[in-house]
């Protein structure tokens, strides 16, 4: 599972831009379909993603309740990219002050269910969790384990809308349809920004088909002249009044991780 | 009800306690012996605080400290079984954590703890739960770990009792579920890869089971004289243990594979005249343990099961000669978890769990789970507080005896937490090993500051 929201999109290789403008021109001969559309720019704005290796951030939560009352949340996270497969991502605990030191370890994969240990430091356990927790509040937040987890694109059937303005920006709307039953949603609408396809703002519609919660992603910031990384993500619940914005902080690529910091040994000797 | 904690009583447990301190016994023996165990991690911060003064940062921003400070308050409501026992168990316990990391992520952590008990005072107790010096590094594309002092070790996947568990003694005073660990002095190595880990373990300096005293409840009829432990080793407490364990990971199978050869950490309780009154004798034999824990994770379901075989412990069986039987046996405890998510299309998730305990010395079996079954539901309502509520039952399959346990646990605050539980032992049989805790049902509140 990697923050796919937090820090998607980003720009791309040139040589990739140079395939991506040779795959889209001559299909302009015939008419390209919402679903292909739809494909298309979700496949290109996964892509861009790609490449980063690692990286360390921190993460601040403020969880804001229908009465306006606050409670934060601090964690910090690293993340390893691995070849061919999903990322690994290691989440340490800070605040509340009863679960610091708790530490949660995902092994995400593509094409199987992910891998998950939570690390409880008072009994000094690893203890192995199930995945299926898809649609469950993460640490009492608006955000759920899925909203949360890299939206590969595999995971989803996708439809391009319509095109419009988002804020200073053009946008390209889609439409998105999880394929896990475990999923909490019956559908989402995603708004990309047309030049560097990062996630702008996403419309998440319930099993009946409410329209349950919105988040909107802003201060985006580059790294390493090509990851864009999201400094503050809203979510808000329309159902209950409640929600919860994301603070990102001291986002570090290229560190000296390995796959080796990401082991249930070294989720052990996690601080 | 009398209020613990202030007052006469409070000053006459404390002055007992502090007496214990001074004569070396009991918690104050463990007290005493602190010094030779924080001596090597105490040097090694020393070190580490030379070798921090090379560094840009500071020591003092590189130490961190956290903590519980811990007030509790249990009652037992029932008329207690044997005379000196109280009714109430009340006080308080501490537990301080400091860390201290280098430059290439070795690190040194030091957690005492300390327990204050108006109701018991063999419950008064320290211990240090960690202490210990850890370093690691790459061979290849694996990856080595060393961690040397005082430390505690978890192992095992069911939720009943801890079956594989054996490195660490269990600090039985704090909680009768067995859960709570003491600090076990040792040398520990990990080689890890994509494969597994690998993980060996040199002990010594056996701990002594904490176990209730006079006035404590949930203790055995007689009192426990711990000036009368015994060692089958001629080495005693000292003798040199070994252990070694594999955990793997397979798909949706986890896997541990462990050995321990040394000194048990159960003691067999020897019956024992002491001037006039009969008492009882810790004594620690010498055993070995295989054991087997894993877990299938699979959608909702967790399976699990722990099997360990051990040969050179004794049984409860009394011979003519007034001694115990020594019996090499197995026992496993094998179940299954299944979570509702959204449980009553809610935020809540609801865990149902269902493990059988079975012991192959059946009705010698030193402990309860000698063939029983434990029904749980778990509800995690997910919110800001993580309110969480537990019920549970243990139902022996041979006889009546029957433990219904609650547990409510919530989050008042960023520090505080407020944690709730409750045993309720029914129908207790004669035969069965918990039968002197029939009149112990209880009730505890402990609210937590965590810092």
């Amino acid at each position: 599972m990697r923050f796919a929201l937090p820090h998607p999109m980003l720009a791309l290789p040139v040589v990739f831009l140079a395939l991506v403008a040779w795959a889209v021109e001559p299909s302009a001969a015939r008419a390209e379909t919402a679903e292909e559309a739809g494909l298309r720019l979700a496949t290109d704005s996964r892509e861009r993603q790609k490449g980063f290796g690692n990286f360390t951030a921190s993460l601040n939560m403020v969880l804001r309740n229908k009465r306006g009352q606050e409670s934060k949340r601090e964690l910090r996270l690293k993340v390893i990219e691995i070849e061919g497969d999903g990322d690994r991502t290691l989440f340490v605990f800070d605040r509340p002050r009863d679960v610091k030191g708790t530490a949660f370890l995902v092994h995400a994969h593509k094409d199987e269910p992910d891998e998950q240990w939570l690390y409880l430091p008072a009994l000094k356990r690893v203890k192995r969790i199930s995945s299926s927790k898809q649609s469950g509040s993460f640490m009492g937040s608006e955000f759920s384990y899925e909203d949360l987890s890299t939206a590969e694109v595999e995971k989803y059937t996708h439809r391009h809308l319509r095109d419009e303005a988002c804020g200073d920006l053009q946008c390209a709307v889609l439409e998105r349809i999880p394929l896990s039953e475990d999923s909490g949603y019956s559908r989402q609408l995603v708004w990309l920004d047309q030049e560097a396809l990062r996630t702008m703002q996403i419309q998440f519609f319930d099993r009946r088909n409410d329209h349950l919660k919105t988040m909107v992603v802003e201060d985006y910031a580059q790294y390493l002249d090509r990851f864009w990384r999201a400094g503050k993500v809203a979510m808000t619940n329309h159902l209950t009044g409640k929600s919860t914005v994301l603070h990102w902080a001291d986002y570090e690529f290229g560190t000296d991780l390995d796959e080796g910091d990401f082991t249930r040994t070294a989720l052990k000797r996690v601080r | 009800m009398n209020t613990s904690g202030t007052g006469a009583a409070f000053r006459r447990d404390l002055a007992n306690a502090l007496g214990k301190i001074g004569a070396g016994s009991g918690a104050g023996a463990m007290i005493a012996r602190l010094p030779v165990l924080v001596s090597v991690p105490l040097g090694l911060l020393v070190w580490a605080f030379a070798a921090g003064a090379h560094a840009d940062d500071g020591f003092a921003d590189r130490i961190e400290f956290s903590g519980r400070l811990s007030p509790e308050t249990r009652l037992y409501p029932e008329t207690a079984a044997y005379p000196g026992q109280r009714s109430h168990a009340s006080g308080l316990s501490a537990e301080l954590t400091a860390y201290y990391e280098g430059d290439e992520g070795e690190s040194v952590t030091i957690t005492p703890f300390f327990r204050y008990d108006a109701g018991d005072p063999d419950r008064t107790h320290a211990d240090l739960r960690e202490a210990y010096f850890l370093v690691y590094g790459d061979i290849g594309d694996d990856e080595w770990e060393l961690r040397l002092g005082v430390d505690r070790v978890f192992w095992g996947v069911v939720e009943s009792r801890p079956l594989v568990d054996i490195v660490n003694q269990t600090d039985l005073v704090e909680n009768p579920n067995e859960k709570t660990k003491m600090g076990q002095p040792m040398v520990h190595v990990t080689w890890s890869g994509d494969w597994g880990a690998l993980e060996f373990f040199g002990l010594t300096w056996h701990r002594e089971r904490t176990l209730p005293g006079r006035h404590g409840r949930l203790r055995a009829g007689l009192v426990v004289d711990h000036d009368l432990t015994s060692y089958e080793s001629s080495a005693e407490e000292w003798h040199l243990d070994f252990a070694g364990r594999y955990t793997g990971t397979f798909g949706p199978i986890d896997v541990g594979l462990s050995v321990f050869d040394g000194t048990n950490r159960e003691p067999t309780l020897l019956p024992i005249l002491a001037g006039t009154e009969l008492v009882l004798a810790p004594y620690y034999e010498q055993i070995t343990q295989f054991g087997l824990d894993t877990q299938l994770t699979t959608g909702p379901w967790l399976l699990k099961l722990e099997a360990i075989h051990r040969a050179g412990s004794q049984n409860r069986r009394l011979d003519q000669h007034f001694r115990y039987e020594e019996e090499d046996y197995a026992a496993f405890i094998a179940g299954a978890e299944y979570t509702i998510y959204a449980v009553w299309d809610s935020d809540a998730d609801m865990s149902l769990i269902g493990e059988w305990a079975r012991d192959g010395r059946g009705r010698w079996a030193t402990n309860a789970f000698e063939n029983d079954v434990l029904l749980a539901a778990r509800l995690g309502l997910n919110d800001e507080q993580s309110t969480e509520f537990s019920v549970s039952v243990l139902q022996s399959l041979d006889n009546s005896s029957r433990v219904l346990g609650a547990e409510f646990k919530r989050r008042l605050s960023d520090s505080w937490s407020l944690h709730v539980e409750s045993s309720v032992y029914l129908d207790i049989d004669e035969q069965d090993v918990i039968y002197d805790v029939r009149q112990d049902s209880f009730i505890g509140v402990n609210l937590d500051y965590n810092f």
